[in-house]
């Protein structure tokens, strides 16, 4: 059942921001950061924690999910040690996907060519 | 020929985006994508034994893998277009414009080329991410106590 979610929530996540990016002007850019915040907003009102437990890897997987893990990786930081683990603790779960972005990254940009 | 036929004309021969179409791409697509992320957790999880929180980071390490090393090798702008937002709101979106930013700006020096247009596409996802969570948390605390 988990995997019929997933490929609902995804895929409704994905077909909202094709209609944003064919009915506005909006740039891939924009649509991007827009569902980041949606991420961050859906964990506000406790939404997104209940998308996972539906969906797995589906709510996992897409950009809003970023989102997701800064408010509650920052929430768990103030819980811990007040407004100071805001600030130290915002990044620990999204690190994985930062760092592997930037790792991967720079070792394919410094090895392959770019092709045109 | 007058204004209104004129605009008929170019109506006619203007290309049709097909909206719907699009919007069934980018869904199959992304559907597809969070459907083989829910299996790689559950494969990890039965092979090697991990938490579902440990697969899920294994499994988010492994897309954005595959999606840098795709777009390296030059054919994952290709899919790009063609799957619409299908691949742009997975994380996969996310580690391509990393990597073709990183590939473009490569022959410009690795400082003022490849370092400083790094995050060009990706740095206003980290951005607003940052600084939503940010507030919304002080709203929390704030509303919360």
């Amino acid at each position: 059942m988990t995997f019929i979610w997933a490929f609902l929530i995804a895929g409704t996540f994905c077909a909202i921001g094709q209609m944003i990016l064919d009915n506005t002007k909006l740039t891939p850019g924009h649509v991007t950061s827009l569902f980041t915040v949606l991420g961050s907003i859906l964990a506000f009102f406790g939404i997104y924690d209940k998308l996972i437990d539906l969906a797995g890897g589906g709510a996992t997987s897409i950009i809003s999910n970023f989102g997701y893990m800064l408010y509650t990786a920052a929430l768990e930081g103030y819980e811990n040690m007040g407004i100071l683990g805001v600030f130290s603790e915002m990044l620990t779960k999204s690190s994985t996907a930062i760092v592997g972005s930037i790792i991967f990254a720079a070792i394919f940009a410094l090895i392959f060519k770019p092709k045109d | 020929m007058n204004k209104d036929e004129y605009q008929k004309l170019v109506k006619k021969y203007e290309p049709k985006e097909n909206k719907f179409q699009n919007v069934i791409y980018a869904f199959l697509i992304g559907g597809l994508v969070g459907f083989i992320a829910e299996g790689i957790i559950v494969l990890l999880m039965n092979f090697f034994d991990l938490s579902r929180l440990d697969a899920g980071a294994w499994t988010c390490l492994i897309i954005i893998f595959t999606a840098s090393l795709f777009t390296a090798l030059g054919f994952f702008d290709n899919w790009m277009t063609k799957s619409k937002a299908g691949l742009l709101i997975p994380t996969t979106g996310f580690a391509h414009s990393v990597t073709s930013s990183a590939l473009d700006y490569k022959k410009e020096g690795l400082i003022t080329g490849l370092g400083s247009n790094f995050f060009k596409l990706a740095g206003s996802v980290i951005l607003y991410g940052i600084l939503s969570a940010f507030i919304l948390v002080i709203v929390r605390v704030i509303i919360g106590g």
